[in-house]
C-alpha cells in the first residue's frame, strides 16, 4: 500500500555542449544568449549606473574597481595555492612607485601607472621569492608582516615623504577619463585572468593548488610557476594601487594599511573563492554598500559586519559559484511513491 | 644493449632524527627489468623511493640514471630526465576532469622536447592514455572531476600520469594498495604492456602473489636495510627474510 505522493525536486544539469564556453559549439542565437548573458548584463548595469550616477557615485565606482582589481589579484594568488593576507604590500608599492616618480619628475600618469605596475609587480616578486618554498599559513605570515615592516621602516627613515606622505600629485584631466579607465582595467584584468586561467597553463597553476608533488613529477618547476603567478598578481595589485595614487593625488603610509589586505579577502569570501569572477562580484557589492551605510554613522561598521556574517553563513560558498550552479541547472518537482 | 644498467644505486643513507630509514643500500637496474621492492611497513621502500626520484636528498650515497648523477639534483629535473613515478596515496588535481589531471604532465617540458617541439592536442591525447589504462572512452568517466572517482579509478590515473611523461623509468609506489582482486588483475596487464614496450619499472608492492608473476627481481628491505636479493623463488627461501616477516624463533 502507497502512502500519499511526495514532491521532491530533482536537479538536472544543462548539457556539456551547451556549457562549453568555446565558439564552435554555438550554433544559435539562444545557445549564444545563454553564454553571452551572465557577461554582458553586467556591463550593461554599470554602464546604466553610470548615466544616473552623481558625481559622488562616480568616485566609488572607481574605488570598487581598484578594489575588484586587488580582489582578482587575491584570487589568482589563491587559484595558484598562495594564500596572501598581504595585498596592501602589492597595492602600496604600486602606489609608491607612482607617487615618488609623479612628485620627483613630474611624471604624468600615463607614464607613472605603467612603470609602476611592472615595477612594483617587479619588486613584490623579488621580495617575496624567497619565501616561495613555504606553503599555506607560513606564507601567509610573512605576507602579512611584510607590508606592516615597510610602514614603519618609511615612518622611521622618513624617505618617500615619511609620516606625511607625498601629496600634490598630478591626477587625471576629466573624471570621465578616471571612470572609464578603471572600468575597462577592471574589465580587462577580470577577463583576462579567466581566460588564462581556462588555458593549459592555468592548469598547471590550479594543480600547483592541488597537489604540487604531483606537479613537480609531471617535471614542471613549480617554483618558477609561483613566481610568475606572483608577477601577474603583484602586477595587478599594484596597478590599482598607482591609480588610486592619482585619483587621490596622494600617496602615504595608508597605502600599507590592513585595509587593503582584508577588503579583498572579504570580497572573495562573498564573492567566492578561486573563481576569479566571484570575487569580483564581491567587491562590486561590498564596496558600494560599505559606501551606502556611511548614512548610519558610527552603526555602520556594525551593519556591514552583520552584512558579511550573514552572507557567509547563508551562502558559505559564494556568490558567484551559487548563481553559476542554478544558471545551469534546470529544476522540476517530480513526484515520489514513498 | 639490455646489459646496459639504468638505474645504479650505491650505499644510500638516509637519517630521520634517529631512524635510518636507508642504510647503505646498494642496487643496479638494467634496461627493461623490473624490479620489485618488498619489505615489512616501516622497512623503507617508500624513503628509497623518494631517495632516487629526488623529493628526499639522502645523507650518503648516490643514485645515477643513465650513466649521469642524479643525487640532489631537484626533483623536476629528475622527472624530465625520464624518470617517473606514482605516489602511494592517489595524489590527483581533484577540482580537475580526470583527462584534464593528464594535461598537467602533457604540458611537461620533457613531452615537448622529445614530441620535437610540438604539443599537439593535448586533450585528445590524455583521453587516449586514459583508455591506455582501463577508463572506458565511451562514457563520462573521464570527464568527471577527479574528486569523484572511486580509488580504483585514481590509482589507475596516478598509472597515467606517470606514463603521461613518456618515462624510461616508473616507480609504481604500492600500485595495488586497496584495489579489489578484480582491479588488480585488470591492471596485471597494463603493467605487462608497459614492460613489453621496454620499459624499465620498479615495483613497491605488498600483494606478493601478483607482484611475483610480473618481475624479474626482488629486493628485500628490512630496518632500511637490503636483507635479500634474487629472483623471487630464491627471494622466498631466504632465511633472512622469513625472519623479517614472520619474527625469529
Amino acid at each position: 500500500m502507497s502512502r500519499d505522493p511526495k514532491q521532491r525536486k530533482k536537479r538536472l544539469d544543462r548539457g556539456i555542449k551547451v556549457r562549453s564556453g568555446d565558439i564552435f559549439v554555438l550554433t544559435s542565437w539562444r545557445e549564444m544568449l545563454y553564454v553571452l548573458v551572465p557577461r554582458v548584463l553586467p556591463m550593461l548595469f554599470i554602464l546604466v549606473f553610470i548615466l544616473v550616477a552623481t558625481p559622488y557615485w562616480k568616485r566609488v565606482l572607481v574605488s570598487m574597481a581598484m578594489t575588484g582589481i586587488l580582489a582578482l589579484s587575491w584570487d589568482l594568488l589563491v587559484s595558484t595555492g598562495l594564500v596572501s593576507l598581504g595585498q596592501a604590500l602589492f597595492f602600496g608599492m604600486g602606489a609608491y612607485v607612482a607617487g615618488t616618480l609623479n612628485h620627483a619628475w613630474g611624471w604624468p600618469y600615463w607614464a607613472t601607472i605603467p612603470i609602476a605596475t611592472i615595477g612594483g609587480g617587479l619588486i613584490c616578486t623579488l621580495s617575496l621569492i624567497p619565501v616561495l618554498r613555504l606553503r599555506g599559513i607560513y606564507f601567509a605570515m610573512i605576507t602579512l608582516v611584510l607590508p606592516l615592516v615597510l610602514v614603519r621602516i618609511i615612518e622611521a627613515t622618513k624617505i618617500f615623504g615619511g609620516t606625511e606622505g607625498l601629496s600634490g600629485l598630478s591626477t587625471f584631466h576629466y573624471a570621465a577619463e578616471e571612470l572609464g579607465i578603471s572600468l575597462l582595467a577592471f574589465a580587462a584584468v577580470l577577463f583576462g585572468f579567466r581566460r588564462l586561467m581556462g588555458t593549459d597553463y592555468g592548469l598547471v597553476l590550479q594543480g600547483i593548488r592541488d597537489n604540487d608533488l604531483s606537479v613537480i613529477s609531471a617535471g614542471i618547476n613549480i617554483y618558477w610557476y609561483k613566481a610568475q603567478a606572483l608577477f601577474l598578481a603583484g602586477s595587478v595589485g599594484a596597478l590599482a594601487g598607482a591609480f588610486m595614487t592619482h585619483a587621490y593625488m596622494f600617496v602615504g603610509m595608508p597605502v600599507f594599511a590592513l585595509d587593503y589586505s582584508i577588503l579583498p579577502i572579504a570580497s572573495a569570501v562573498v564573492g567566492g573563492m578561486g573563481t576569479l569572477a566571484g570575487p569580483a562580484l564581491g567587491a562590486c557589492i561590498l564596496v558600494p554598500l560599505s559606501e551606502a551605510l556611511r548614512a548610519m554613522g558610527p552603526l555602520r561598521v556594525v551593519c556591514y559586519g552583520l552584512f558579511l556574517v550573514v552572507f557567509t553563513v547563508a551562502i558559505p560558498e559564494g556568490i558567484f559559484p551559487y548563481l553559476q550552479r542554478k544558471y545551469h541547472q534546470f529544476e522540476y518537482w517530480v513526484k515520489v511513491e514513498v | 644493449m639490455k646489459a646496459f644498467p639504468i638505474l645504479e644505486v650505491s650505499k644510500l643513507t638516509k637519517d630521520f632524527g634517529g631512524v635510518r630509514a636507508a642504510n647503505q643500500v646498494s642496487f643496479d637496474l638494467r634496461e627493461g627489468e623490473s624490479l620489485g621492492i618488498i619489505g615489512p611497513n616501516g622497512s623503507g621502500k617508500t624513503t628509497l623511493a623518494n631517495l632516487i626520484s629526488g623529493f628526499i636528498r639522502p645523507d650518503e650515497g648516490s643514485v645515477r640514471f643513465k650513466g649521469k648523477e642524479i643525487t640532489g639534483i631537484m626533483p623536476h629535473r629528475i622527472a624530465q630526465l625520464g624518470l617517473s613515478r606514482t605516489f602511494q596515496m592517489a595524489r590527483p588535481f581533484y577540482h580537475l576532469p580526470a583527462y584534464k589531471n593528464l594535461v598537467i604532465p602533457l604540458f611537461s617540458p620533457r613531452v615537448r622536447r622529445l614530441s620535437g617541439g610540438k604539443y599537439g592536442d593535448r586533450d585528445a591525447t590524455a583521453i587516449d592514455l586514459l583508455e591506455e589504462v582501463g577508463f572506458e572512452r565511451d562514457s563520462f568517466v573521464p570527464f568527471k572531476p577527479a574528486s569523484v572517482l572511486p580509488h580504483g579509478y585514481l590509482k589507475r590515473l596516478e598509472l597515467a600520469r606517470c606514463l603521461a611523461m613518456r618515462p624510461e623509468l616508473i616507480i609504481l609506489d604500492e600500485l595495488f594498495s586497496g584495489l579489489s582482486m578484480a582491479e588488480v588483475s585488470s591492471t596485471v596487464p597494463i603493467i605487462e604492456k608497459i614492460q613489453s614496450e621496454g620499459k624499465t619499472l620498479i615495483m613497491i608492492e605488498h600483494r606478493l602473489r601478483e607482484l611475483f608473476r610480473i618481475v624479474d627481481r626482488v629486493m628485500v628491505l628490512n630496518y632500511g636495510r637490503k636483507i635479500a636479493e634474487g629472483t623471487p623463488k630464491e627471494v622466498m627461501e631466504s632465511d633472512a627474510v622469513k625472519e623479517a616477516y614472520l619474527g625469529s624463533e
